[in-house]
Parts: C-alpha cells; sequence; structure tokens
C-alpha cells in the first residue's frame, strides 16, 4: 500500500481545482434549467385542458423514471446521430438541468397548493386578472415556501455531477481519474474529490437551513 | 302562522330606492344531494343593506359566494345591475358566462371574508392599491391617495408599510375592509367578518362597519352573527332556513316580533 504524498496533493491540486470549477458551473446552470423548466412542468400540468396534462405528465414521469446516466448517455452518443450535437459540459447542464425539473415540478407543485385557497378566492373577489394573480400573489408566496427543497435539490444535483465524468466533462471526478491513469496512483486524487465535495456541500447545507428558519418565520 | 312550504320571494326596497341592483331569480345550488338553495328569489335595491341569518348550513354564506362568482348556481340566474352575473346575452340568447364577462361584472362587488385573506406577501398599502391599478387602470398616485384616505376611514393610517402578520386580526379585518372598498363596488359582501376576531376586537371592526353603512349608499349583504350589529344597520333582515327565505322583514320586527317558529327558535339560541 502506498503512503499518503502531500506533495502529490500539491502537484495536482491546481487541475482539480479547475476540475470543481467545472462542477461549480454545471451545478449552476443545471439549477437554472431545472428551477425554469420545473415551474413550466408546474404551470402545464395545472392545466384544465387534458390534451395539455397527459402529455406533460407522461413527459415528466419518464425522465423521472429513468437514470440520469441513461439520459446523459443518450444526450450525448444518440442525438448527435440525429444532427444534435452540444459540447460535453452544455450536454451535462441540460441533463441535470431536464432530470432535476421533474424533481423540482413537485416542489412547487406542492408550493403551489400550499397557498392557502383564501389567497386565489381574495384574488377573484378583487377582479385581479389571472396572469395578475399568478404573478403577485400566488407565485411569491410559493416560492418562500420551496426554496429549502429546491435547494436540497442543488445540492443533491451537485453530487451528481460526477457523472458526467461519462460523457467527458473534464469535472473533478474526470480528472482525478486521468492522473491516476498516468501515475498509477489513484488514492490521493479521489480522496481529494470527495473532500472538496464535502468542503463545498456541506456548508451549503448549513446556509441552507439557516435561510429555511429565516423564512419560515 | 308558518308556512315553511312555499318559498318566499324577498324583495328589499322598491323602485324609489334607486335602482334594481341584486336579483336572483329561482336560484337553486346545491352540494352533492344536498340543496343549499331552493330556487331563491331575492331583488336588493340600491344601497339597502341586508343581513342574512339563519342556522349553519342554511345558505347564506352560499349566496354570498355565488354573487362573488366564487360558485357556481345550479339553476336560475342572478343579475347585478342590468347585467347577469352568471350569463351573458349572445345574439339575444342567454348563455353562460364567459370568464372575462364575469370579471366585468364582478368589478361592482367587493366582499371581506371571514379569515380577511389579506396578501401576506404584500405591505398594507399595496394590499389596497394592487387592484385598483392593475384592474381599474388608476394610475399609482391616485390609488394611494385612494389608499391613504380609506386608511384613515379606518383608523389605520400609521401601519401603512407594515405586513399583515405584523397586525392584530382586527387590524387586518380594517384593510380587508379598505382594500374591498378600494374598488369601489356598489354592492358590499360581509361573509362573518367578525367571526375569526379575539372578542376584545369585534367592536373596532364593527364601529368601522357602521360607519361606512351610516355615511356612503353603498349597498351591504351581511352575515353575522352579532345580533345587535345587524339591529343597527339594517334596513332587512332575513331568516333562512333549509336554502328558503321563510321570513324577513325590518330588523324591529324580525327580532322583536317573528312570526315564523324557526325564526323565534334561532333567535332565542343566539340571542
Amino acid at each position: 500500500m502506498n503512503n499518503w504524498s502531500w506533495e502529490y496533493v500539491r502537484d495536482i491540486l491546481p487541475d482539480l481545482l479547475q476540475g470543481l470549477w467545472i462542477t461549480v458551473q454545471a451545478t449552476l446552470y443545471g439549477s437554472l434549467v431545472a428551477f425554469a423548466l420545473g415551474l413550466v412542468w408546474a404551470l402545464l400540468l395545472r392545466s384544465p385542458s387534458r390534451w395539455v396534462t397527459w402529455p406533460v405528465s407522461i413527459v415528466v414521469e419518464f425522465v423521472r423514471n429513468t437514470p440520469l446516466l441513461v439520459q446523459l448517455f443518450f444526450l450525448f452518443f444518440v442525438l448527435p446521430g440525429w444532427g444534435l450535437t452540444f459540447p460535453p459540459l452544455a450536454t451535462g447542464v441540460i441533463g441535470l438541468g431536464l432530470h432535476y425539473s421533474t424533481y423540482t415540478a413537485e416542489v412547487y407543485r406542492a408550493g403551489i397548493d400550499g397557498v392557502p385557497e383564501g389567497q386565489w378566492e381574495a384574488a377573484t373577489a378583487l377582479s385581479l386578472p389571472r396572469r395578475r394573480t399568478w404573478t403577485s400573489v400566488i407565485l411569491p408566496q410559493a416560492f418562500r415556501r420551496v426554496v429549502p427543497a429546491l435547494g436540497n435539490y442543488v445540492i443533491a444535483m451537485f453530487k451528481d455531477t460526477p457523472m458526467l465524468a461519462a460523457i467527458t466533462v473534464a469535472e473533478m471526478l474526470f480528472r482525478a481519474n486521468s492522473i491516476g491513469a498516468t501515475t498509477f496512483d489513484y488514492m490521493e486524487p479521489i480522496t481529494v474529490v470527495g473532500v472538496l465535495f464535502v468542503v463545498i456541500s456541506y456548508p451549503t447545507s448549513l446556509a441552507l437551513r439557516a435561510l429555511e428558519r429565516r423564512l419560515v418565520r | 302562522m308558518s308556512d315553511d312550504s312555499t318559498p318566499k320571494k324577498a324583495t328589499v326596497g322598491t323602485e324609489e330606492d334607486g335602482p334594481e341592483l341584486v336579483r336572483f331569480d329561482r336560484v337553486t345550488k346545491r352540494f352533492g344531494t344536498h340543496t343549499v338553495l331552493d330556487s331563491l328569489e331575492m331583488t336588493v335595491y340600491s344601497g339597502k343593506h341586508v343581513t342574512l341569518i339563519g342556522p349553519s348550513g342554511s345558505g347564506k354564506t352560499t349566496i354570498l359566494r355565488l354573487l362573488m362568482t366564487l360558485l357556481k348556481p345550479d339553476e336560475g340566474t342572478i343579475k347585478v345591475g342590468d347585467a347577469y352575473l352568471t350569463h351573458e346575452e349572445k345574439n339575444g340568447k342567454l348563455v353562460p358566462a364567459g370568464e372575462k364577462h364575469c370579471r366585468e361584472v364582478r368589478k361592482n362587488i367587493g366582499m371581506v371574508f371571514q379569515q380577511f385573506n389579506l396578501f401576506p406577501n404584500m405591505k398594507v398599502l399595496r394590499n389596497i392599491t394592487e387592484a385598483p391599478v392593475h384592474v381599474l387602470g388608476l394610475d399609482k398616485g391616485a390609488a394611494e391617495e385612494r389608499a391613504r384616505g380609506l386608511l384613515d376611514l379606518v383608523g389605520l393610517t400609521q401601519h401603512i408599510d407594515k405586513y399583515p402578520s405584523q397586525l392584530s386580526g382586527g387590524q387586518q379585518q380594517r384593510v380587508a375592509i379598505a382594500r374591498a372598498l378600494a374598488m369601489r363596488p356598489q354592492v358590499l359582501l360581509l361573509d362573518e367578518v367578525t367571526s375569526a376576531l379575539d372578542p376584545e376586537l369585534v367592536a373596532g371592526v364593527l364601529d368601522v362597519l357602521r360607519d361606512i353603512a351610516h355615511t356612503t349608499d353603498i349597498t351591504m349583504l351581511i352575515v353575522t352573527h352579532e345580533m345587535n350589529f345587524a339591529r343597527d344597520i339594517s334596513d332587512c333582515v332575513m331568516m333562512f332556513d333549509q336554502g328558503r327565505v321563510i321570513e324577513f322583514g325590518t330588523p324591529e320586527k324580525i327580532f322583536s316580533e317573528p312570526e315564523n317558529d324557526r325564526t323565534r327558535e334561532f333567535l332565542s339560541a343566539v340571542l
């Protein structure tokens, strides 16, 4: 068994930190896609027309019930055959965003359902147009309720980013793996990757809990 | 004499009071197999204050909710002023009203709820200006001026920049009254507006409503358990039982010499 080498760690750290930056970008952009698309799903699923809700719920259930890795492979290896080619990181962002949008849709649904019926009635009593009711009454109240749950999915997504290594996104695990392949010494790179994940995700989850307490008040 | 079998046609006011403002024409509303309103015929002329009383489940609140279009009638028509609320005329035919027509007629009606239903994400001022700006098209300055005047009326000027959660229940309800009045409705619906309040806060809200009833010509339909308040401000009290008006008349008559046994029973239980 090898001994732990700090010198080795120092040598590979800059490369891994660059990978961390890719990981963070994938998470942030992926979250934006998931937040926006999830809201679109949630609103479409409330449509009075079955011709809207059926197809949308089929798509959402399908995406939610297939593994992220399969979806990433589909986007990366199958779509180019149909003439749709994206760079690896963009593919990863689309994949993560699409996959997690099916979870955030559920979060929004719960948040919207949580707005008391009386708010809808008050909006009706004031004759507020439907659009205005959504944008100024219902959604602002729903967002407050969903922030903690959305935050948890951001952390979950962050921890799923290593899957992007499988579609050649040069994030942390991909780099650690490449380093190991050349030095035949995997212990330090893989360990450092794990530690870097903890260093980011644990404080983030603490911050989320603090935010949650603030919003609940 | 008490004859429960024939529904009464209840009319409040006469043409001398001004135009006919609210008219229910054989309106029936059912929830499942339960009939909450049974072929109701009711006419209220402009400026009248009508209090609806009766045991719970007798259909009083349903009337207000139908007028506010929070419910749709199963049968019959409702008119507000010259326009049908539930229907619209197309090529001389009466068809169920669309959302746009509904909203247009509904502008004439304001409602105050038992649970206040203020918008918790907006400060007091914006709670009041939101609809005048986005429904009536008032500019922000004019809407705020109107709101300040109303907050003065309900005695809450100093709370203009607070959120609803920072106010007591009584204060919230007074804001809700101001919010409804800001739309300058012809008809104001008051649905058990003091029922959710702590007892010591009830008087403040009722004082504001008395003031409005006595100083404006707004038409009011009121569901309340505050019989003294009903006596003070009503032109007419209607007693409901099982979805029908079983007796109506001036508060003096209903409270002092009711004719119907059910009315007597009900009043002796609540007074």
